[in-house]
């Protein structure tokens, strides 16, 4: 018998459990296929997983091939096992791989997901419960079972998906997924990775139709959020703190020079990955470090948590003395130079840091001979002979970056001296098969130094306990963990310290005097020195341990260096440092189709950015929206277009706006009166939950998924604006005029709540709005975890106007020519910003009146089977004025199917 | 065809005389078996299968495993793949691939006459019956590509299953074959 699985197919899991249950009757090989492949000759379309049997036939059904791994066994067939099969085949699959494709392709999330696979889930568990079986079909494991496990296994594998409250499916679930067959079928198919080792399959299927009930063709309303059931006593709770207003909120905490941590309370210490001197940075470095800390460093002062953010540049080493020889500077120069260009950077995307500093000090030496000293003494420093490149042409040791060559890995042609790009493996530069300077390209020389090393293997065991009590419960993500572990399992090796180079940490040891330390043993001591430099305190924060909660932030190529190198460099030195408890790595962020390139003028950089024309917060939110959480994405100019024309000027934008109007309007600038009636009431918990959802995520340094709570509590104030019509209400009598009233405070109060949840996200947009408003300062300053009357009645409110601009296709389209690479053809003209009044109330009303209509032409051109163009035409009118009106009113646009983007 | 139709249908050609109880349940009607004794059972196949055993004929439930492997996903193709498309053009591609599976084979499984056979009969009914009708024979109707399927078509209707239709048409089915 032969197995054609494939990777990343879900219906391997329940064959392979099968098959491992059976593995010992059965003589069985297991193929891998592509996922286009067709092993079943007699089938038009690819489909795996598929059983070929010794007669030659095949079982291209998983069900069926368990069935027959079952059968071998001596299994007999009965009722209930048919009839859960079926179920499964009928019911639970058109759900679940809806649910899967939402997931993994769409990279929906929560209810999007789960709402669909609810009713099969608590049918599931009903069943379980109410016959009083741990199994399906009865006291043992069968059939049944491992095919509904294989099926559910991917999506309830993630906690958040299997819900608490169905218990007999929890432990139902929990039972199989701890024997043995499952356990190792599940590693097989999911590598560790969750639902998402499904992706490079599901992406490649067609999009599973669910059937809607007939005439649903027509309708495509953007789906309503799935609103969560609230209780009466939840309802209750967000009234009465909403009742409370200002009062609730605590006193601000008075700004500290320096910050310094204060015993009893939460002590933040943030860094964001120091950015190399000698380059301007692009937007993937931006997001990667320290655009995503900023957003944690403000969420985290607006909890009032005492909080300190330091960054700076990274200035010794090789490249920065040969930028120097290129631009006929000193290497001081050159870092003097760049730190100015990285601070001007920094300073216009609104960076918050509470310093800024550099390497090159006087306090760097200090601690990182310190720290060196230490080591040498606790004997965690080795001396060796290196052999090491030498370019005979330029006369000088070549640093692992300026050699280039074959990885002797995996043979990627352009492997840098110190890692592979392609294979990601470390590479020791003499290794390299044809290794080139990369300064002269002629061939380097082996020659033999004295060199210093950290003995990392003596420290791996300190290493593995302190990550052994700081992973668990810690707020590492997964990739982090990921690369440290893969790194423990091959084994620490000592890794050399020290570089023939002038520009750097002088080493304080006899015979290496003209040595300085390699830039990864001293860099991370770099954010050490800045506090230094920041504060005379600064040991406070680095020698507390137990009173600093340390973030450090950075993209993924870094994480060894923070949470491998300089822990173990902190651990062997033996003097109470702080290490870093939550280690936040991104994935890579892509410019287009393709990678940033400052060599071949790809992409957009730090200092570019202000030159289009577009407003930093504007860059802020849309790279924080595409923030490469948990998987690479990529920068797209359209995209970003479709975003701020549909989440911040019609969703954000328009909400906000219409709220303030209707206030200046019809109630001369003051908050009128609010009676709430349950509606509101239940209004008021919904978004108070939104809210402790954003918390959840912020908590959770979940930055993207946050950012999508303020765009959700918008879209409810748009909704409520519309189904509550304020501005007809007003003209209308005393009881709706009162309504009119209640409707605008409770909008203009949460468009006060969206500004302070922005705060972190577009901090300038979010003072304009709380300038608008003329939100109190406290409120300002502090966000609770609960939604409250920030504007009471009778407050006044200041001048409203739009917050956003309408961007242009042409507009984009030359900056992506601008940027799209090759040499910068089009003239530098600032883009045209076009004011763009947000859609009024009377055009939705306008555009909905027409979606009505030409809804019934379609019906009744249905009904009467008029002609199939006919039809199609009359289609296609109804879905563009469906999209005009939900770009009115600010709901997302549902993206045309079958014009996925790769 | 309704589910419990078919059901009562082959009841009638299982040689089953008491007939059972049925009902239909949810936005798929799927038909519901009401049993005296024991908690009911539903879905189509589940209780075909149940029929088949009820009448002692197992055998039309394949023999081997793997007949009776084949046999379950066959009838799981009727309700996931037959059943879930509704137009003929859909239904294209599905009888191609069925005609290249039986290539070289008399029946789904092989060369017995199974449950498989009788259910995919009466889910492809309308299909192919409306496409006979209207092109007037199946010579105009991709004939040779076609062959295979239409062979076992009559292998089927051999076995007498009957299916509410006039007899002309498989008669004439019958005898262009």
């Amino acid at each position: 018998m032969r197995l054609f699985v494939c990777e990343g197919a879900p219906g391997s899991l329940p064959v392979l459990a099968a098959a491992g249950r059976a593995r010992d009757r059965a003589e069985l090989l297991i193929s891998t296929v592509g996922s286009e492949e067709c092993v079943v000759p007699f089938l038009t379309r690819p489909k795996v997983p598929v059983l070929q049997l010794d007669s030659g036939n095949y079982l291209f059904s998983s069900s069926a091939i368990c069935r027959y791994f079952f059968l071998l066994s001596g299994w007999e067939q009965d009722d209930l096992t048919n009839q859960w099969l079926e179920w499964e085949a009928t019911e639970l699959q058109p759900a679940l791989s809806a649910a899967l494709y939402c997931l993994v392709v769409q990279g929906k999330k929560g209810e999007h997901v789960l709402g669909p696979l609810r009713r099969a889930l608590t049918h599931i568990d009903y069943s379980l419960s109410r016959q009083n079986c741990p199994f399906l079909a009865g006291d043992t494991e069968s059939l049944a079972d491992i095919v509904l496990w294989g099926a559910l296994y991917p999506l309830l594998q993630d906690p958040t998906y299997l819900p608490e409250e169905l218990g007999a499916l929890h432990s139902w679930f929990q039972t199989l997924s701890t024997q043995e067959p499952c356990r190792r079928a599940a590693e097989t198919v999911l590598k560790q990775q969750g639902v998402l080792a499904l992706r490079p399959y599901l992406q490649k299927q067609p999009q599973p139709q669910s059937h809607p009930p007939e005439g649903r063709a027509v309708s495509n309303e953007p789906e309503e959020e799935e609103l969560a059931t609230l209780s009466e006593e939840e309802i209750a709770m967000a009234v009465t703190a909403w009742e409370k207003g200002l009062g609730s909120l605590p006193p601000l905490r008075p700004p500290q020079n320096p910050v310094l941590p204060v015993a009893g309370e939460r002590n933040v210490l943030i860094t964001s990955a120091l950015p190399y001197v000698n380059n301007v940075p692009h937007l993937g470095n931006i997001i990667g470090c320290v655009l995503s800390a900023d957003v944690f460093a403000r969420y985290s002062r607006l909890r009032q948590w005492n909080t300190l953010y330091l960054c700076g540049t990274d200035e010794y080493g090789t490249a920065t003395e040969t930028k120097a020889m290129e631009e006929g500077l000193t290497p001081q120069e050159i870092c003097d130079k760049y730190h100015r260009i990285h601070a001007d950077i920094y300073c216009w995307f609104n960076i918050s840091f509470d310093t800024f500093g550099r390497t090159t000090t006087a306090q760097q030496t200090k601690i990182t001979q310190d720290i060196f000293q230490r080591l040498l003494t606790r004997g965690f420093v080795l001396q060796d002979t290196v052999e090491q490149l030498r370019c005979e042409q330029c006369a000088r040791f070549l640093a692992d970056r300026f050699v280039e060559g074959v990885c002797p890995f995996c043979g990627y042609e352009e492997a840098r001296g110190d890692q592979c790009d392609k294979c990601g493996k470390l590479i020791n530069a003499i290794e390299l098969k044809k290794p080139q300077c990369k300064v002269c390209r002629s061939c380097p020389v082996v020659k033999s130094s004295q060199h210093l090393f950290l003995d990392l293997p003596k420290l791996e065991k300190r290493l593995e306990e302190w990550l052994g009590k700081t992973l668990p419960g810690s707020d590492w993500t997964p990739n982090a963990r990921f690369i440290i572990r893969s790194w423990l399992r091959d084994g620490l090796k000592p890794r050399c310290i020290t570089r023939d180079l002038k520009w750097g940490t002088p080493v304080p040891l006899e015979g290496f005097e003209d040595k300085v330390f390699y830039v990864w043993f001293d860099a991370t001591i770099g954010y050490l020195s800045i506090t230094a430099n920041y504060t005379d305190q600064w040991e406070r924060w680095w020698k507390n341990p137990d009173q600093v909660d340390l973030y450090q932030f950075m993209a993924k190529d870094n994480v060894p260096f923070h949470g491998l190198v300089f822990p173990c460099s902190a651990l062997g030195a033996e003097d109470n440092y702080t290490l870093v408890r939550h280690l936040i790595a991104t994935e890579y962020l892509n410019y287009e189709d393709g990678k940033f390139s400052k060599s071949r003028g790809v992409g957009v950089f730090g200092d570019m950015a202000q030159d289009t024309g577009i407003p930093a917060d504007i860059w802020r939110f849309y790279l924080l929206y595409i923030r490469p959480e948990g998987q690479d994405s990529a920068f797209s100019w359209t995209d970003m277009l479709i975003k701020n024309n549909s989440e911040l000027l019609n969703n954000l934008g328009n909400f906000i706006n219409r709220a303030g109007m209707f206030v200046s309007k019809f109630f001369g600038g003051c908050v009128p009166k609010m009676v709430l009636t349950p509606d509101d009431q239940r209004l008021l918990a919904h978004i108070s939950l939104e809210l402790q959802h954003y918390h959840q995520l912020l908590e959770k340094v979940r930055i993207r998924d946050a950012l999508r709570s303020i765009l959700t509590i918008s879209r409810h104030g748009n909704q409520y604006i519309q189904v509550n019509e304020p501005w007809k209400r007003i003209k209308g009598s005393e009881a709706d005029r009162q309504r009119a009233g209640t409707v605008t405070g409770l909008a203009v109060n949460i468009a006060a709540l969206l500004s302070v949840m922005l705060q972190p996200y577009m901090p300038t947009v979010s003072a304009t709005i709380q300038a608008q408003l003329q939100l109190p300062l406290q409120a300002c300053g502090i966000l609770l975890t609960n939604f409250i009357c920030t504007l009471p009645t009778g407050h006044h409110i200041g001048t409203v106007s739009p917050l956003f601009q309408k961007l242009e296709n042409d507009q984009i389209e030359s900056l992506r020519q601008r940027f799209g690479g090759g040499q910068a053809k089009v003239s530098p003209k600032p883009a045209v910003v076009e004011t763009v009044t947000t859609a009024g109330p009377q055009h939705i009303q306008m555009l909905m009146d027409e979606v009505t209509k030409q809804g019934n032409v379609v019906r009744e051109l249905k009904a009467q089977k008029a002609d199939k163009n006919q039809v199609a035409a009359e289609v296609a009118k109804l879905l563009d004025l469906k999209k005009q009106l939900a770009l009115a009113e600010g709901k997302p646009i549902e993206t045309p199917k079958g014009k996925k983007k790769k | 065809m309704a589910a419990t139709a078919e059901l009562r249908l082959l009841e009638k050609s299982l040689g089953l005389r008491k007939g059972n109880k049925y009902s239909a349940q949810g936005e798929r009607q799927t038909p519901v078996l009401q049993t005296n004794n024991g908690p009911s059972l539903t879905g189509l196949t589940t209780i075909a299968t149940h029929l088949v055993k009820q009448a002692n004929k197992e055998y039309l439930l394949g023999s081997t495993a793997e007949e009776k492997a084949v046999v379950q996903q066959w009838l799981e193709y009727r309700i996931t793949q037959v059943d879930g498309h509704s137009s003929k053009e859909e239904i294209h591609p599905l009888l191609k691939d069925l005609n290249s599976y039986l290539e070289d084979k008399v029946y789904l499984a092989g060369y017995n006459f199974t449950l498989a056979d009788i259910l995919l009969y009466y889910g492809l009914h309308r299909f192919i019956e409306n496409e006979f009708l209207k092109t007037r024979g199946f010579s105009t109707w991709d004939s040779f590509r076609r062959r295979k399927i239409l062979l076992w078509w009559i292998f089927i209707i051999k076995h007498s299953f009957p299916v509410e239709t006039t007899p002309s048409q498989n008669t004439l089915l019958f005898y262009t074959c």
